[in-house]
């Protein structure tokens, strides 16, 4: 069995999966029940000062389901924990002695005045916690207050906050950042540049669930109204997965340590996080529609799919994906696929036929022979690559990359074997020039 | 296999009086909202679907699938009626697995085919538990008038097509009540809580058509003066009378009419009073003989024998339904032909069975081996015929059948026919819907050209 053990930035946890910031770790009850369960590690929910916060007594959480009540992404509208400020501590302290193993970070907020920040990090190295996470995240409610988000969307204000905490405390520091952001590239140097350790992210995306149609409210409605609520759940994956990848490939904060988040249901996730430069997963949404117990084929999962690839460390794996991680300019011109459909496969739905005919390039038949048959035309196929989205039949239409030097039916140009991208094409208007013109 | 007894077992009440109504519940249970929603959700809409191809009244499957998918029943059901006014029924006694079901690509892929009958079953019951009426509005009255006769599928399905072009209907059958087949001909639990009445009622509250029943052609109906008094007529009257065996003592008590025997268990107010034999043999191999062998058994008798006289494949009866019997208890015997009825006391007690084989040529012959089966009860399954008698003369005939085009028009220009009564297709609720609805298109059609050549003189005559 491969080693999963980590070491996130002197943070060590038996395993890469984390609970993430959320109602999942509000308690010392919750988190000794995640522990017994075996994630790695925790980090506590959002502490701020007292007095306590309070939350809605209505519904915190909507949610997108598929027909068969599959929940694909939740949002919440639940702030930081509404627990006095010691009460989180003692515990956090008491979990920490009696699981020295876990990672226990501890997530913070408090207004951006340096002496808040001095106030409540002495408070929390006296716990014997393994380090802080700045949520600098929170697109709901606190945002409102100056906090949260509205400190992620200024980078200034990372950088700052950031600093503060380097220099008052000892503990290592990873700083959370907001989706909710057109770069997500420049908070990220804003953490690096203030001494942060690590970046953690996603956080969740701002969202309104829904629109309850009878009464014209958002949902989840508070007495009529609807307030945006922070979206997560696999559905924000892919977002979670590019803002990851465009922090590990960015020159300026390439190397810096990445916690990754958003969307971790299992253990392909979390290898994809990981693959794309995240040295630790943490996992709020599948644990709150399964409960702890999924992290057990987390761990076995990741750990027999790195055995098949002869990995013996996490750290062997991780950020393997990133220097595939390019621009569009850069992708090959010259690399032509054309769609195949096994006609063995295929049980005649139609799907690919119609969707390509309707809003792509008329590239697949209905009808051969006079019979109701399927088939890729390849004079008119670009290799979109819709159709096989579509299809609901598992590897019935698969890309068939074409051979160098055979002729494109749809170009009759032969194929190239060199590589050749946008940045030297003809079209291009700002194409690198041969030197002797 | 000969079994000996004394006299004929026959009584009523032979099970708990509890047993009836959970032997006789639906079949198929209504789909939960949220069930209906997860198997709307395997559709894949297909593209040109072959659901649609095979649906005899061509209802667009994949779109009303969608529509539950997406939480608009109402629309949904509106799609299946576009196309088939009793889909309610359809959706209960169609044979599925050998129509929209056979062909769906998940029965292609996996042998696991979308409930298209039961999701448009969903949708239809959804439809007129909310609403009184046909979602149709009638078009302007063209003061023309059609006689339907018969009040079954067929002329429930012309009836209301003609009524929504304008036309006025008078819808004439035989029986005390509307419905046909629906009624008085298809098994208790295919259609449970007087479905089929209620389904008139929904079919008539489009409006303009007058049912009148007790009248029945041949009898106090006469087609000559129907001819003479309507612009049209469209004759579905289905099949009245039914095939003999040609046997010594089929009159003989304990010898009776599968049709009629599911007519009485249809109408009867307690299924406990219904006489019930202790063995009973069922002869002939379509829906017909089905439908009162699983009924028999499910009141109650011991044993219940399908006697076919070709080999299983060659029913009539789905082989779902085949399965239905099978797996209800009841025994097929095929390859055997009735040879004798043996009557005790002038009552059936037993059959006598000649086992038969198929020459090259597919003619069926007896072999001379013999089998008896006791029965208190001999049902007569063996096919329907139309009753010529009741009819015109001067109308084509072949087959038994009505000749029609494919406009389900019959030599006489004015006269229409679809159903059972009439030649071509299958013998099915949905094939009758499909011959109602191309019929009253046909009539609409032939009766606006008659209204528009009528204008064009008039206007040339003032022009």
């Amino acid at each position: 069995m491969a080693d999963l053990r980590t070491n996130f930035i002197g943070i060590k946890s038996p395993n890469p999966f984390w609970l993430a910031s959320a109602p999942p770790t509000d308690k010392e009850y919750n988190v000794v029940r995640a522990f017994k369960a075996g994630w790695g590690g925790v980090v506590w929910k959002t502490l701020g000062e007292d007095p306590a916060i309070v939350n809605v007594n209505g519904p915190r959480y909507g949610a997108i389901h598929g027909k068969d009540r599959q929940l694909i992404g939740l949002n919440n509208i639940e702030l930081i924990t509404d627990r006095p400020l010691e009460v989180n501590l003692q515990e956090i302290k008491q979990v920490k002695r009696d699981w020295p193993d876990r990672a226990l970070v501890v997530s913070l907020m408090v207004p951006c005045e340096e002496q808040n920040w001095i106030d409540i990090l002495r408070r929390v190295e006296d716990t014997g916690a393994d380090g802080v996470e700045l949520n600098f995240g929170c697109p709901h409610g606190m945002s409102e207050r100056g906090m949260g988000s509205a400190v992620g969307q200024v980078p200034e204000y990372i950088e700052m906050v950031t600093r503060w905490v380097k220099q008052h405390s000892r503990m290592p520091c990873i700083v959370k950042l907001t989706p909710n952001i057109t770069d997500v590239r420049k908070p990220a140097q804003a953490a690096k540049a203030g001494g942060a350790d690590a970046v953690s992210l996603i956080n969740t995306i701002n969202s309104i669930m829904g629109v309850d149609l009878d009464i014209m409210s958002p949902s989840p409605s508070v007495d009529g109204k609807g307030a945006h609520g922070g979206y997560c759940g696999p559905a924000v994956k892919p977002i979670a997965l590019n803002m990851v990848a465009e922090i590990a490939r960015d020159p300026v904060t390439h190397g810096l340590p990445i916690s990754g988040i958003g969307g971790v249901t299992n253990w392909r996730d979390a290898a994809e996080f990981m693959a794309l430069g995240a040295g630790s997963v943490q996992v709020c949404t599948a644990a709150m529609t399964y409960g702890f117990k999924v992290v057990e084929d987390m761990i076995e999962g990741l750990s027999d799919w790195m055995d098949s690839k002869g990995h013996t460390s996490v750290d062997q794996f991780i950020g393997s994906a990133v220097p595939n991680v390019s621009d569009w300019q850069y992708l090959n011109l010259n690399y032509i696929a054309k769609a195949k459909i096994d006609q063995d496969l295929c049980i005649q739905c139609g799907r690919c036929h119609i969707v390509c005919e309707d809003t792509s390039h008329q590239a697949i038949t209905n009808m051969v022979d006079g019979a109701r048959r399927f088939e890729v035309i390849d004079e008119e196929c670009v290799g979109c690559n819709l159709c096989v989205s579509v299809c609901p039949v598992e590897n019935c239409i698969t890309m068939e990359p074409m051979a160098a030097g055979s002729i494109d039916p749809r170009t009759k140009k032969v194929v190239d074997k060199d590589y050749a991208n946008w940045t030297t094409h003809p079209n291009n208007p700002m194409a690198v020039k041969d030197a002797a013109e | 296999m000969t079994q000996s007894k004394a006299g004929p077992d026959i009584a009523p009440g032979r099970l708990h009086e509890d047993a009836y109504s959970e032997n006789f519940s639906d079949l198929h249970p209504l789909l939960e909202p949220h069930e209906a929603q997860v198997e709307a959700d395997r559709c894949y809409f297909c593209y040109d679907a072959p659901c649609v191809q095979a649906c005899p009244t061509s209802i667009d499957i994949p779109q009303f699938i969608r529509q539950i998918s997406t939480g608009n029943p109402d629309g949904s059901a509106k799609t299946i009626f576009e196309q088939n006014i009793l889909g309610g029924m359809c959706a209960r006694v169609c044979p599925t697995e050998t129509l929209c079901e056979q062909v769906c690509v998940r029965e292609v892929a996996e042998g696991k085919p979308v409930k298209i009958g039961q999701l448009q079953r969903h949708a239809t019951d959804h439809y007129m538990a909310g609403h009184d009426a046909t979602p149709f509005d009638r078009a302007a009255p063209t003061g023309k008038k059609i006689a339907v006769a018969g009040a079954g599928p067929a002329g429930l399905s012309c009836a209301h097509r003609l009524a929504v072009h304008g036309h006025d209907v008078t819808l004439f059958d035989a029986r005390d009540k509307a419905g046909g087949l629906n009624e008085f001909g298809i098994a208790s639990y295919k259609s449970v809580d007087n479905f089929a009445q209620r389904e008139v009622d929904f079919v008539l509250s489009i409006g303009g058509i007058e049912l009148k029943t007790g009248m029945r052609l041949g009898e106090n109906l006469d087609l000559a003066e129907l001819r003479a008094t309507y612009d049209a007529v469209f004759l579905s009257v289905g099949l009245g009378g039914v095939n003999a065996l040609n046997k010594e003592h089929e009159s003989q008590n304990g010898v009776l009419s599968a049709v009629d025997y599911i007519s009485d268990i249809r109408q009867a107010e307690d299924l406990a009073r219904l006489p019930v034999g202790r063995h009973i043999v069922v002869i002939g191999g379509g829906m017909t003989a089905i439908d009162i062998a699983v009924q028999k058994k499910l009141l109650g008798a011991d044993d219940v024998t399908i006697v076919y006289r070709r080999g299983q494949e060659r029913m009539n009866a789905s082989r779902y339904e085949q399965e239905l019997a099978q797996t209800s208890g009841v025994k097929i015997l095929t390859n055997v032909q009735p040879h004798r009825l043996v009557v005790d006391s002038g009552h059936i007690s037993s059959i006598e069975l000649e086992r038969t084989s198929t020459d090259e040529d597919g003619a069926l012959k007896g072999t001379g081996e013999y089998l008896t089966l006791a029965a208190d009860m001999v049902f007569k399954a063996v096919g329907q015929t139309l009753v010529r008698e009741d009819l015109d003369a001067s109308i084509t005939i072949e087959k038994g059948r009505i000749v029609v085009n494919a406009d389900n028009r019959t030599n006489l220009d004015d006269v229409w026919a679809g159903g059972d009564c009439a030649l071509g297709g299958e013998d099915l609720t949905v094939t009758a819907v499909e011959d109602g609805k191309i019929a009253a298109e046909s009539i609409h059609t032939a009766l606006s050209e008659q209204a528009h050549a009528t204008t064009e003189s008039r206007e040339s005559v003032h022009g």
